[in-house]
């Protein structure tokens, strides 16, 4: 039999790739500066199981919230089918896992297993149809954004084709499945509930005609499959996977905490405190701030990478909103680029980034982008898979301000007033109580 | 809200007299130089005198909290402010503090403990919800009574605190017609002010976010735009004038609300 020989060496091709890949991705995210994120396991587990198990987030819109879960649904349950496939195909067999239960109690449950994942499917390719929809003929206003011309909704679009191929080949597998079974020529299942009513289709064929269409089914899901993963890596919709980690590493503080850079606490903290210790090494100077994706976290890159584009946070963004250049996602989406040139840079030198004159702040997001950020966390609160891209632009705020010295003339004067006057406006501190006296 | 005047006193000033305030009431750069703004310390002033909580400010000897320093990027300019600021209240042993800004309510309560600064720090709704609800204060709609009132959620003190109930509750007291825009809670939009944007003009585009976020006010036809920030309050009051709607629409903060409906 050639077909065992054919699948294993596919599988064992896609199953490299994709491990080779994965592990460039864990290497291009732990770029990034150390972050201990170990602390509270139960509590980051649980909003693992909210947030990206249980779509907490995803629902807020209930629309594409339901639409999407029929389609995350359809794409974990049929990881059951996807076993006996595979099994299948390494031995070149047929239904080995039916073949198996057949006649044993745990017939009954595959019968359901089966059933349930038609029906599921059959939700999931109304939820790919709506979706095309709504980013090519109702063209919400989200997906029509700057950054999402060329590649980004190409890539959106191909991804929510090969859903409609998975399903199709899968359907079709099926019902020729059921009229072969009706010929005596497999093992005999329960009747399917999607599938038996396409059965019809193939009845006026010949036998081998509708082997044919079976195989193609099956070939067809299972190389939309391994097709799939080899895609992935480069696609957008790595949320698939990361928004698992990218959950439990949660920021689980209140929103509106910003870090407290130690750097600077060893520089003022001796101004008031001379007995003061040092938390960072004096040898070893930090740059404070972000000009690159080496001076972020190591999650805020894991961020950029499960970034899928969906862009609610930019819906969001009382800036975005009213017409200005900021774009939450746009953030996320030039970091996974800088990241992914700075990556490439690394296989090209032997492991080692070669400085190419270029940087995320500057060549990617503009300064006017990161001065009109209202700080709002309203991006924050909106990412279905607690993405933090307002952290992202702090950073870049504090390159700007502590390394180079540039901040808008308005906001320089600001400081001046709070360095000189306490506050950020002309008004001397000794006057703070006069309102007091006043009437 | 009547004229009577108001005695403000200083920690400095009831410590010499060996008096320990039971609170510090943290007045913000805006409460203390704004003028708008002052109407409102003024208003929380009148509670706290009230519900005879002895209270005291730092008056001279308080400085920016460096919240917009540090929204801005100038961690080191909000951490030497910080620190002044943590040294005097240290000095003074202050223990809880209410403050009339969120941002000021933010900066102390979850950034200043990193810096050696831990207290007790409680926004002024929630200090005045607190206080209903333990009967120090009884509240009456007087002129607001029937009246419809959106409450606009200030960026610091719900999505970045959680905090969304208090200033409703207060309200609600009020005999009030509470109306919900869409954007509201976690999901409220900004009023354009925060992350330092307060202090520059705004980047190229169709339009303020004040603007867009009074039109969503407006659209229910209010009575008052209840705010919980002076600097909502500052941009919600630019946005209801730019719709010319100043006569039909008033833009209170929450503690004014209760001082005037209760005479205080």
């Amino acid at each position: 039999m050639l077909s065992p020989i054919v699948f294993s060496v596919l599988l064992i091709f896609v199953a490299i790739f994709f491990t080779y890949h994965a592990k460039k991705i864990r290497r291009n995210i732990l770029i990034g500066k150390d972050i201990d994120l170990s602390d509270n396991k139960g509590e980051r587990f649980k909003t693992m199981l909210k947030v990206a198990f249980g779509q907490s987030k995803m629902v807020v819109r209930p629309v594409p919230g339901i639409m999407h879960f029929f389609i995350y649904a359809a794409f974990v349950i049929t990881q059951i089918e996807l076993l006996e496939i595979v099994i299948d195909g390494i031995s070149g067999g047929h239904r080995r896992i039916w073949r198996a239960i057949d006649g044993t109690a745990l017939s009954g449950l595959y019968t359901f297993t089966i059933n349930f994942i038609e029906i599921i499917s059959v939700l999931a390719f109304v939820a790919t149809i709506t979706f095309l929809s709504r980013r090519n003929i109702i063209r919400l206003a989200r997906f029509q954004k700057p950054e999402m011309k060329g590649w980004p909704t190409k890539d959106a679009n191909l991804i929510l084709c090969a859903e409609i191929f998975l399903i199709t080949c899968i359907m079709m597998m099926n019902s020729a499945d059921l009229e072969l079974q009706a010929r005596g020529e497999t093992h005999k299942t329960a009747q399917f509930i999607i599938s038996s009513n396409f059965q019809g289709i193939f009845s006026g064929m010949s036998t081998s005609a509708v082997h044919l269409f079976e195989r193609i089914g099956w070939w067809g899901h299972i190389m939309g499959i391994f097709g799939f993963l080899v895609y992935l890596p480069i696609s957008k919709h790595l949320h698939i996977l990361l928004a698992f980690p990218n959950t439990y590493y949660s920021n689980l503080k209140l929103k509106g905490e910003f870090t407290t850079l130690e750097a600077v606490t060893d520089v003022v903290a001796p101004n008031f405190d001379p007995a003061y210790q040092p938390k960072t090494d004096p040898n070893n100077p930090v740059r404070f701030g972000a000009k690159d994706v080496h001076d972020l976290n190591w999650k805020n890159l894991l961020d950029a990478y499960t970034c899928t584009e969906c862009g609610r946070c930019t819906s969001a963004c009382p800036q975005n909103i009213t017409g200005k250049k900021l774009s939450p996602r746009k953030i996320m989406m030039d970091t996974r680029d800088r990241l992914t040139e700075v990556g490439k840079n690394m296989d090209a030198n032997g492991g080692t980034f070669v400085d190419d004159g270029k940087s995320l702040l500057g060549d990617y997001i503009t300064t006017e982008e990161i001065w009109a950020c209202n700080t709002c966390n309203a991006c924050v609160q909106e990412c279905p898979v607690n993405i933090d891209p307002l952290a992202i632009i702090v950073e870049m705020r504090r390159f700007l301000v502590m390394e180079q010295s540039q901040s808008p003339a308005e906001l320089t004067n600001m400081f001046s007033n709070i360095e000189n006057n306490g506050a950020p406006w002309q008004f001397s501190q000794s006057d703070r109580a006069n309102w007091t006296n006043e009437n | 809200m009547s004229d009577k005047a108001i005695k403000v006193r200083t920690f400095a000033e009831m410590t010499a007299a060996g008096e320990t305030p039971e609170i510090l009431f943290w007045v913000g750069c805006s409460g203390s130089f704004d003028d708008r703004a002052k109407k409102i310390t003024k208003a929380i002033v009148r509670i706290l005198d009230h519900v005879g909580i002895k209270f005291a400010i730092l008056g001279s000897e308080e400085g920016c909290s460096g919240d917009p320093a540090k929204r801005a990027g100038n961690e080191f300019l909000y951490q030497m402010q910080a620190m002044q600021n943590i040294t005097t209240m240290n000095m003074y042993n202050v223990k809880k503090i209410v403050t009339g800004c969120p941002h000021c309510f933010n900066t102390l309560k979850n950034e200043y403990p990193a810096l050696g600064g831990s207290y007790e720090v409680v926004h002024h709704t929630q200090l005045v919800q607190e206080l209903i609800n333990v009967g120090k204060l009884k509240v009456q709609g007087g002129e607001f009574k029937g009246k419809k009132i959106v409450f606009h959620d200030p960026c610091y003190l719900g999505r970045a605190n959680s905090v969304y109930e208090a200033p409703r509750e207060i309200i609600q007291k009020l005999d009030v017609e509470l109306a919900e825009m869409k954007r509201s809670k976690a999901n409220g939009l900004c009023c354009g002010a925060g992350g330092a944007q307060m202090f520059k003009e705004s980047e190229k585009g169709t339009k303020e976010v004040s603007t867009e976020r009074a039109e969503e006010a407006l659209a229910l036809e209010p009575d008052v735009i209840a705010v919980g920030c002076p600097f909502c309050n500052t941009m919600m009051t630019d946005g209801v004038k730019h719709f010319n709607k100043e006569d039909k629409t008033k833009v209170l903060d929450v503690a004014e609300l209760i001082a005037k409906a209760n005479d205080l």
